[in-house]
């Protein structure tokens, strides 16, 4: 990225700064907790995202739609420095992530699920969430073998807060399940509320109704807005379910090809006509 | 529910301590009624030993999910510098000085687990294992061409070439290639004993406790434990080098055991067998691991054995092969998974 | 031994670098056929084939009985060997890794330990672990450059020239036959190549045949240069074959070639101008240091997780 500055040093091309952000007007005054500029990564000689600008409000739940292919999940990755941008920057709450990594941007507040779901298969419901409030545990390694004070205040602490985290998914009496063994849906939920225990800024749900029966996603629907409003955080999601889609999100931004081809509110993403030409292909005038 | 859950993982754990202490009582008391014969007495302190190797490893390879294939190479270490330290320390009691070995030994391979986990817990999977093979036999080849001996004035040490010139009364501890000799054999199966007590309650509370968990959470997802702020590196060389201390433990258990180590001793091959009773003991399970590494030490110096020595490590092969095919063949999984859900449901409907 | 002679002449000390560099070189080129083997079934099956080090062993073996004991012609003994290894690498496919397809990398690897050690202590059992004399195929009349002073075994003009010959048929095999399109197609995405009609169950045993077969190729050749067999022959060989495979890359045939000749050259001259004893520990460090600063080899590309 800084590369690419230095290249092209001697006659920069000149771009258009972005202004074009939308967020809601509650959170207006506050500075936003994600804002990207210029955001693009090359695999090889191909650009999957290109030009992302992007902000996100301190409690908006915004979305991030588009046809199959179109880099909603690299945006994530990049997000999330799963993948380190080739260009542009990622600011979380006015901090700039050049440079940091997955674990980095954690510890700055971003919390994510994955579209093909990761969960720890081998431990436990309540060890899942557990790992998620690593970072609000402090006892060391060696307080925890010789088992000092320290690991059975801090453990105590950390059971009854899964236990209450698993709550918002009336998951608590699954806590001693093998996560790996849970059904489908449920293990989605779980890796929101892992994600919700280190105790995020922003929220990325990656496709969260995937798999869902339309009343688990009417469930899922009410829930997000539990969590943003019981948080009060940002939430962003991925989703093709456009019922979920239009009902929830408050800003929705759509992508193809890379890059964004709409940003609004729900309304003017269903009538906007280049949206409905990504999805449903270039209509003949009738 | 989570009381009884609680208290599951609890029993199979006092269960491993209680089979344990149970083990060593009764050996202890068939030893001094002088029912066992001279050969079991003399494998006790080995046993104890590759036990000791079994957990450590089992504790990279179940715990960690990495595969290490130089672990000799740790115990390798533990058992020169104990064998060294056991040599040279000016302490009277037997006791104390092989506790003292042990020690200096444990933080040997410590300090080379880390010099090695450091470069090389960067990488996962097959490149690891490869590069954990190619330190075990760098370390081969390091104490092949060390030598080390004592005179008044302390330790020396030569490298490739025996350069020692000694002052008066010295004596070689190390001579390279042709190892350690006339070591006093100070191990004794007590010692063993405690010593995988105390590897045991190191693994149990530390994979019940945060940096287990984390430890855990790598194997199962790295790229999701990463996701949830948990730094890679920083728990997978915790793991790797708690692994090599025991490791290193053990070796010095083992080297004073002994009349002569050399380091063929730890080669790829031991660094196989210990992975042998690990996959039989079954990954992550631990009191699988004590009962593969003391029968499999046992059964071919029983006399019924012995004329199987010659196909024995073709049976470990067969083992390693068969116990992978079981464990991860879609069919025989769906077939374990099936019996497994039955159990819980089982017990849901006690409830 | 090089020390000391270099300070004789630098004329000398020229032609005694040049014999460890040609040394090196035919070494190298063993390696290279072997790193094939690995680079191929890694490329494609995704996975380190732990035994395949021991395939070249019984390769050996099955040249060295079919030449001594049977009194066959080398050539009829190579072949012999070539055609049993192929058999012996599908039928290792087919009943060790075929199952564990859908298995982690961790199982699938501790399967192939397990194979590699079935196979030395196979050969243990079979036909013992005395040494036996590898017989010399070659004259062992050296062919004399520089008026005598430089002198080249027909053995190490023969490994080379192999080596060149299998890497062109290789390269043309991958490029420009069906089978291996159908093969590059697998390592790309096995899922898309199996939509695309191609057998994959059949394309990686293919993968296997072929792997097997250049290993029987490369233990003759290995013996030819240092002819003590034992059933252990195979697996050093074997661990620095696959060292040099990730050196040049793991998945391209070309880094197989530059991967082997430069850990051949490299262990020569370790073992020369460094320390004999301290030669293996060297050709591993130089994999550590490769792994470390280099993980996807000198001509390898890079492969990203999905997430």
């Amino acid at each position: 990225m800084s590369e690419q500055k230095k290249n092209s040093y001697p006659k920069p091309k000149l771009v258009p700064v972005p202004s074009t952000n939308i967020i809601p007007d509650r959170d207006v005054d506050k500075r936003p907790i994600l804002e990207c500029r210029h955001l693009g990564i090359d695999f090889g000689g191909l650009t999957a995202v290109d030009d992302f600008n992007m902000a996100i409000g301190r409690t908006e739940i915004a979305g991030l739609i588009g046809p199959n292919g179109a880099g909603k999940t690299t945006v994530f990755n990049l997000l999330t420095k799963v993948y380190q941008p080739t260009r542009g920057t990622v600011m979380i709450d006015g901090r700039d992530t050049a440079g940091k990594n997955t674990v980095q941007v954690s510890h700055m507040g971003v919390a994510r699920t994955f579209q093909n779901i990761r969960l720890f298969g081998n431990l436990s419901v309540e060890d899942n969430v557990k790992i998620g409030l690593h970072n609000q545990m402090r006892y060391g390694a060696l307080t925890g073998i010789l088992r000092l004070p320290g690991y059975w205040k801090e453990e105590k602490v950390a059971h009854e807060r899964a236990l209450e985290l698993l709550s918002i998914f009336d998951m608590q009496d699954m806590a001693n399940h093998q996560a790996g063994s849970l059904p489908y849906g449920a293990q989605r939920r779980l890796e929101i509320v892992r994600a919700l225990a280190t105790n995020p800024s922003l929220l990325l749900l990656d496709e969260p109704a995937a798999g869902m029966n339309p009343s688990e996603t009417a469930e899922l629907m009410n829930n997000i807005r539990k969590i943003r409003d019981t948080f009060q955080i940002a939430i962003m999601l991925i989703e093709h379910d456009m019922n979920l889609v239009m009902g929830v999100c408050e800003g929705i931004c759509v992508l193809n090809f890379g890059r964004i081809i709409a940003k609004g509110a729900p309304d003017d993403i269903q009538a906007n006509p280049a949206v409905i030409e990504a999805y449903l292909g270039k209509q003949k005038e009738a | 529910m989570n009381k009884l859950k609680m208290s599951k993982t609890n029993r199979v754990n006092f269960a491993t301590y209680g089979m344990v202490i149970l083990a060593y009582i009764v050996l202890q008391v068939m030893g001094n009624a002088g029912m066992l014969s001279s050969t079991m007495k003399g494998q006790l302190v080995p046993i104890c030993a590759y036990v000791a190797m079994a957990l450590s490893l089992n504790l990279t390879v179940g715990v960690l999910g990495e595969l290490s294939l130089g672990h000799a190479g740790f115990m390798s270490v533990g058992a020169f510098a104990g064998a060294v330290a056991a040599a040279a320390l000016p302490i009277p009691s037997d006791g104390q000085r092989l506790a003292a070995a042990m020690v200096i030994g444990a933080i040997a391979a410590a300090v080379m687990g880390t010099l090695v986990g450091i470069p090389v817990l960067r990488l996962n999977g097959d490149y690891l294992a490869i590069v954990t093979l190619a330190f075990g036999q760098i370390i081969k080849s390091i104490v092949e061409n060390l030598y080390i001996g004592m005179d008044t004035q302390g330790l020396r040490f030569s490298f490739l070439e025996n350069r020692i010139v000694f002052k008066d009364g010295g004596r070689m501890i190390l001579n390279a290639a042709m190892g350690v000799n006339g070591i006093q054999k100070i191990s004794t199966f007590t010692a063993g004993f405690i010593l995988i007590m105390l590897i045991l309650i190191v693994i149990f509370n530390l994979v019940g406790s945060r940096a287990g968990r984390a430890i855990m959470a790598l194997r199962d997802n790295r790229i999701a434990a990463e996701s949830v702020g948990v730094p890679v590196t920083k728990y997978k060389l915790m793991a790797f080098v708690i692994s090599a201390a025991m490791a290193g433990a053990a070796g010095t258990l083992f080297a004073l055991g002994q009349n002569t180590i050399t380091a063929n001793k730890f080669d790829f091959n031991t660094s196989i067998l210990i992975l042998v009773f690990v996959v039989l003991g079954g990954q992550g399970n631990m009191w699988g691991s004590i009962l593969a590494a003391a029968f499999l030490t046992i059964l071919p110096e029983t006399p019924a054995m012995r004329g199987l020595a010659d196909y024995r490590m073709l049976i470990y092969a067969v083992i390693l092969i068969l116990v992978m095919l079981a464990t991860n063949n879609p069919t025989v999984q769906d077939f374990i998974n099936a019996n497994f859900r039955k159990k819980k449901k089982k017990e849901g409907a006690a409830k | 031994m090089g020390l000391n002679t270099r300070q004789k002449t630098r004329c000398i000390a020229l032609l005694i670098f040049l014999n460890h560099l040609l040394n090196g070189i035919s070494l190298g080129s063993v390696y290279a056929i072997i790193a094939l083997g690995y680079t191929m079934v890694y490329g494609i099956a995704k996975m380190l084939n732990f035994a395949h080090g021991d395939v070249i062993m019984v390769g050996a073996y099955i040249c060295f009985f079919a030449v001594s004991s049977f009194s066959l012609p080398p050539v009829i003994g190579v072949l012999l060997a070539m055609a049993l290894c192929t058999v012996l690498g599908m039928v290792i496919e087919r009943l060790a890794y075929k199952p564990l397809r859908q298995a982690t990398s961790l199982a699938v690897l501790i399967t192939a330990i397990g194979v590699s050690y079935f196979l030395q202590n196979g050969a243990q059992l079979l036909w013992t672990s005395n040494i036996k004399m590898f017989p010399s195929f070659f004259s062992s009349q050296p062919i004399e450059l520089f008026g005598g002073e430089l002198k080249v075994s027909v053995a190490a003009v023969v490994t080379v020239a192999a080596c060149i010959v299998i890497m062109l048929a290789l390269t043309w095999f991958t490029g420009r036959t069906k089978m291996g399109k159908a093969m590059r197609a697998c390592s790309e995405d096995k899922s898309a190549a199996q939509l695309m009609g191609i057998n994959v169950d059949a394309t990686i045993s293919m993968t296997f045949a072929i792997g097997s077969a250049l290993a029987a190729i490369a233990g003759v050749l290995f013996c030819s240069v240092y002819p003590t067999l034992t059933p252990t022959t195979g697996s050093m060989p074997g661990i620095k074959a696959f060292t040099a495979a990730v050196f040049g890359g793991i998945g391209s045939i070309p880094g197989a070639l530059l991967g082997g000749v430069l850990l051949g050259v490299i262990e020569i001259f370790a073992g020369a101008y460094i320390s004999t004893q301290m030669s293996n520990a060297i050709v591993f460090a130089v994999l550590i240091v490769v792994l470390l600063v280099r993980p996807t080899g000198l001509l390898g590309k890079q492969i990203r997780e999905k997430v």
